[in-house]
């Protein structure tokens, strides 16, 4: 099993999420982040005040998956959350040691 | 002579108040109340409905500092400024409204002691207004004067030495010179105009708050050693558009009610015009802002418009009433411009003024009162004459307070506390306790 942990533009949240679905993964976490990578931000001015916003806005999309699911996940996603411009994200790949159903107990890939 | 009008009234008043006398035997006495006494129920009802919008600035004060205070600190400034608008109550009961208004004498100071109000149902229309409902009226303006202070002082000063120096400030300092220009002391003999407090209230609150801000130093980090400015954005736009809208329309009561009689058609007619002036020089402020910030930064900090609207309602509350139309705008336009250069030149200075209430209110304040003239009001020497004094002794007397806490009480919360937050170390509950 997989954990991918997907960066992306927020607004993109919904087109990930719908491409997904069309590849039958249903299930994900989303958290709010902020990061950078090469998109450096901007400058905002806050009572006169000139100041520099290096962290942007970013969203964590965390889904579990089968070996054989990823990808496909990974050029769904990519597409969904792609816009052309610096700051789109990134995918990782982690590898997923176990998963738990807490409801009924089920293990493994009978967890996704 | 009794004309058909007051003889209709007399009789209308005359069938409850005989079922009242049959129903109630004690209350024989005064059933229907005398032409004579209606003025002074109009001007009565004038300071109470003036006083209560001006008691609701500190709901506008509130928000807009709760809202221009980050997250970790909002509990405390709501507390700050609960406590500060009971404390003035109480204090300007115990001595602020004698010293201010009772035995000034175009002297320096009124009298020492707690003021004494009316038994129930003994009121009388002998001062030409309720007696209570003046001692209401006043008290509110005090208060005000405190709420100017702790908004500047924010997220970095103890909360007990805050509360006694606004003790000190609602109980001492402004019933003294206030009683040099309300109270009838020097300043009024010598022709000094501030028709609502531009300088009593507003420059005074606003002296307070910048001595105060030079004896407690910046928040940590705000102001680096090469002139870098570090922006603490507010925690909550909304909460402080909300309070700039209570404020504006406390300001009603505030100028409005000052005329201090609206027992005539004509004075009735006063509190409508000041009315008109106090919103649109309000109007002025926020339209000057907007264009200034536009044609500076290239976008309008809403933080900075709010300032402009309370600038421009400082500027004009020294004189809400003589001006034009044209000459309120301009005043309130420059309250506006005021604010739009003044908030960096702080941060130049390194005085941090959390939201702006030194513009607001003690430079606006200079600029309303300075400007009465133009409308026909005072002259420019006299007014200079009162800036200044009032000014001197605002500040030393405040600066001296604070220095005198600072050495004993210590006025700053701890690097750690300062870095946790106020609602963790001192209040103990949390604003947003779920975020």
């Amino acid at each position: 099993m997989k954990l991918i942990s997907a960066i992306i533009k927020p607004s993109r949240l919904d087109a990930v999420r719908d491409a997904l679905s069309a590849q039958d993964i249903h299930g994900m976490t989303v958290t709010e982040v902020r990061g950078y990578g090469r998109q450096k931000g901007h400058t905002e001015i806050y009572r006169g005040a000139e100041y520099a916003v290096n962290f942007l806005p970013k969203l964590k999309v965390e889904i579990a998956l089968t070996d054989e699911q990823v990808a496909q996940a990974i050029e769904s996603i990519t597409e969904a959350a792609q816009s052309g411009r610096i700051g789109d994200g990134k995918i990782f790949v982690f590898d997923l040691l176990d998963a738990v159903r807490i409801r009924t107990g089920e293990r493994d890939t009978e967890a996704l | 002579m009794i004309n058909n009008k007051t003889k209709m009234t007399l009789t209308l008043a005359a069938v409850p108040a005989f079922l009242a006398v049959s129903s109630l035997p004690a209350f024989a006495q005064d059933a229907a109340a005398a032409p004579v006494e209606y003025p002074a129920i109009f001007n009565t009802l004038l300071f109470l409905v003036g006083g209560f919008l001006v008691m609701w600035m500190a709901a506008g004060f509130s928000m807009l500092e709760m809202g221009l205070v980050r997250k970790k600190n909002v509990s405390m400034q709501g507390l700050k400024n609960i406590t500060l608008y009971a404390v003035a109550g109480i204090m300007f009961w115990f001595t602020g409204y004698n010293l201010m208004y009772t035995g000034v004498d175009a002297g320096f100071i009124g009298t020492f002691g707690p003021y004494a109000f009316p038994e129930p149902g003994a009121g009388t229309a002998e001062a030409g207004y309720s007696v209570a409902s003046d001692w209401f009226f006043q008290m509110v303006f005090a208060a005000t004067t405190a709420s100017i202070v702790s908004g500047t002082l924010a997220e970095r000063i103890k909360f007990w030495p805050f509360i006694a120096f606004v003790a000190i400030l609602t109980g001492v300092l402004y019933p003294i010179t206030g009683s040099w220009q309300w109270g009838g002391g020097w300043l009024a003999e010598m022709g000094f105009s501030d028709f609502a407090g531009s300088t009593l209230v507003h420059s005074v609150g606003g002296w307070a708050a910048l001595a105060g801000a030079l004896f407690l130093g910046a928040r940590n980090g705000r102001y680096g050693a090469n002139g870098q400015v570090t922006p603490m954005p507010g925690s909550s736009i909304p909460l402080a558009t909300l309070g700039m809208f209570i404020l504006w329309l406390g300001w009603f009561g505030f100028n409005g009610a000052s005329q201090l009689a609206m027992g005539t058609i004509a004075d009735a007619a006063d509190v409508s015009r000041i009315f008109v002036n106090t919103n649109l020089a309000a109007a002025a402020g926020v339209v000057t802002t907007v264009v200034l910030l536009q044609l500076i930064y290239k976008k309008i900090d809403v933080t900075m418009v709010i300032n402009g609207a309370l600038a421009g309602l400082v500027a004009i509350t020294a004189e809400p009433l003589a001006p034009s139309v044209p000459v309120t705008l301009f005043i309130g336009a420059v309250g506006g411009a005021i604010v739009v250069f003044a908030v960096p030149m702080l941060d130049k200075l390194k005085i941090d003024d959390v939201v702006g209430a030194i513009p607001v209110h003690l430079l606006a304040g200079i600029w309303g009162t300075l400007i009465t003239p133009l409308s026909g009001s005072g002259n420019y020497g006299t007014q200079l004459i009162g800036i200044v004094a009032i000014g001197a002794f605002t500040f030393i007397a405040s600066g001296i307070i604070w220095a005198i806490f600072k050495a004993t009480t210590g006025i700053r919360v701890s690097e750690e506390d300062e870095a946790i937050g106020l609602d963790k170390a001192e209040v103990g509950v949390e604003a947003y306790p779920e975020f």
